[in-house]
């Protein structure tokens, strides 16, 4: 159990940033809402709240380094799916399929990420459970609905279990100068996208005007999206101290896990209005599900692995 | 407390832990809320978890109290199921074959019901395998309604159970699960068998509608 002196230094700020919060919101509060009858108020104040449980979680599951990313992550992974795969098509036809989906495809995943078999975690989802899954549920016999059945229950996978765990797959990267520091590209890429949704709620709570995406989002706006991406990058730039960055790379490449991240969120969107929900879950008190919470870290985390892999790592 | 109670009772709590890890549950109060007034919850019925469901969701006060009603024809054939029938959900046991049995299944209810205790039932009679959402009820409920009217009847839609679990299966797949409870109903002065058991059927299967449209 050892963090790097720059965790600690993130952190510490995390942590003013959510009392400064808590202290807003409670202000606010006061002002309009003193009977808890205003519900964005109501809701501001239970993102707050759920934050801190949020942060307090990754940061306890950091410091036992390699084993808690994987632990943790294959946990959200498991939440995750099981919020996917409540909306998505299946019959009883699909059952095995479903619990090898569970029970053998999302350990495997994260176990060949915790002995760091790039070779195979890169593509045993894409390649093995692609092929396999379908065939258990051929098996049964029951046609009806099949295509959609094994696409729908594939993309859960992709989503929530092979994009999920390229979050702990960061800390197999060796960067040369960088030894010992890489659960930073974790908490740099969390910060980053969870900033900019953050941001954008802010800005386009403060200042939304006009509509990205009607149909798919009411509360994405061109405000809030230009404002919170630029400003997550900003931050990004600034945070290029713990990163193997320098100072410009740091503000390029948060701007490019900010955008995926955003469209990470407009592309959910378009699942939840597809399936008529309007939350993925109910288990993060203000945020909604578990995917709710991951989708702009699941669109981001692959493609920051594969950045930082082809131009920063050694293998 | 014996030993036996003891290891019930942490069985009991751990087949509801596992059951809400595997689930997520979430109750909905919709039209009644979680106190404990005696009340017959009736539920419709999809998987032998049902009953495990709304009890892991009723607060753990008025769960102590509450008693599932079940068939002694299933849950009297192994010791495992006699065990987990009889001493960890404390069940209403009936015979659900009439030429068979010895009690009569309402007095037993009733009984239980003036011992304090609220119940759990599953109108259909057997669990539903079908592609109708809800079987037509038997008159098990009109019964039990009329032999005790001041007896609040909450209906209890249970969602997505069939899908963790459906019959046959022993393997559970993880998937969220809701359990709706709606506006109490009871007998109406008057009200006959067929008109009180098409209410009360109107009333479960509204639930399921609320579910869907939100």
């Amino acid at each position: 159990m050892s963090a790097p002196f720059e965790f600690i230094l993130l952190l510490g700020g995390v942590f003013c940033v959510l009392i400064l919060a808590s202290f807003v919101a409670s202000i606010l509060k006061k002002r309009v809402s003193p009977d808890d009858t205003d519900p964005v108020i109501e809701n501001l104040a239970a993102r707050i709240n759920a934050w801190w449980a949020m942060v307090a979680l990754l940061a306890i599951a950091m410091l036992f380094g390699r084993a808690g990313a994987v632990i943790l992550f294959g946990l959200l992974s498991f939440a995750a799916m099981r919020e996917f795969l409540t909306l998505t098509a299946k019959s009883r036809a699909d059952h095995y399929a479903l619990a090898a989906a569970f029970f053998v495809v999302l350990p495997v995943q994260y176990y060949l990420v915790w002995i760091d078999w790039y070779g195979l975690y890169s593509i045993f989802i894409p390649v093995y459970a692609f092929l396999l899954l379908p065939i258990i549920s051929a098996l049964r016999g029951e046609t009806e609905n099949f295509l959609t059945r094994v696409s729908e229950t594939q993309w859960g996978l992709m989503i929530c279990v092979f994009a999920a765990s390229h979050v702990p797959a960061l800390l197999t990267l060796q960067i040369p100068g960088y030894e010992g520091k890489s659960i930073l590209l974790i908490a740099f890429l969390v910060v980053v996208v969870q900033g900019s949704d953050v941001l954008q709620y802010v800005f386009g709570k403060l200042f939304g005007r006009h509509k990205i995406a009607p149909v798919l989002s009411p509360s994405k706006t061109w405000e809030g999206f230009l404002g919170g991406v630029l400003s997550a990058s900003i931050l990004g730039a600034f945070l290029w101290w713990m990163t193997p960055f320098a100072f410009w790379q740091a503000f390029l490449v948060s701007l490019l896990i900010a955008v995926m991240g955003f469209f990470g969120g407009l592309v959910m969107s378009a699942i939840k209005r597809d399936k008529g929900v309007k939350d993925w879950g109910h288990l993060i008190a203000g945020h909604g599900g578990f995917v709710d919470r991951l989708d702009s870290v699941v669109f981001s985390a692959p493609i920051f692995f594969h950045v930082l892999r082809y131009f920063w790592s050694t293998v | 407390m014996t030993a036996n109670s003891v290891f019930a009772n942490v069985s009991a709590n751990v087949i509801a832990l596992f059951a809400r890890l595997v689930t997520a549950v979430r109750a909905i109060w919709d039209g009644v809320e979680p106190v404990p007034s005696k009340r017959v919850y009736f539920a419709n019925h999809t998987s032998n978890g049902d009953f495990v469901l709304i009890w892991a969701v009723l607060p753990p006060s008025i769960r102590r109290r509450t008693r599932p009603v079940a068939g002694s024809d299933y849950w009297l054939t192994s010791k495992l199921k006699t065990f987990i029938g009889r001493d960890v959900f404390n069940a209403v046991l009936i015979d659900r074959n009439p030429e068979s049995r010895e009690d009569d299944p309402i007095a037993q209810m009733a009984e239980a019901l003036d011992g304090g205790s609220s119940l759990i039932l599953f109108p259909e009679g057997t669990r539903n395998t079908g592609d109708d959402p809800l079987l037509p009820f038997k008159t098990g409920l009109y019964h039990l309604a009329s032999q005790r009217p001041d007896v609040d009847l909450v209906p209890v839609w249970i969602e997505n159970l069939n899908q963790v679990m459906p019959k046959g299966e022993i393997l559970p797949i993880p998937l969220i699960c809701t359990v709706r409870f709606g506006e109490a109903l009871r007998l109406e002065a008057g009200e006959i068998k067929d008109a009180f058991l098409e209410r009360s059927h109107a009333a479960l299967l509204a639930l399921k509608d609320c579910g869907d449209a939100a």
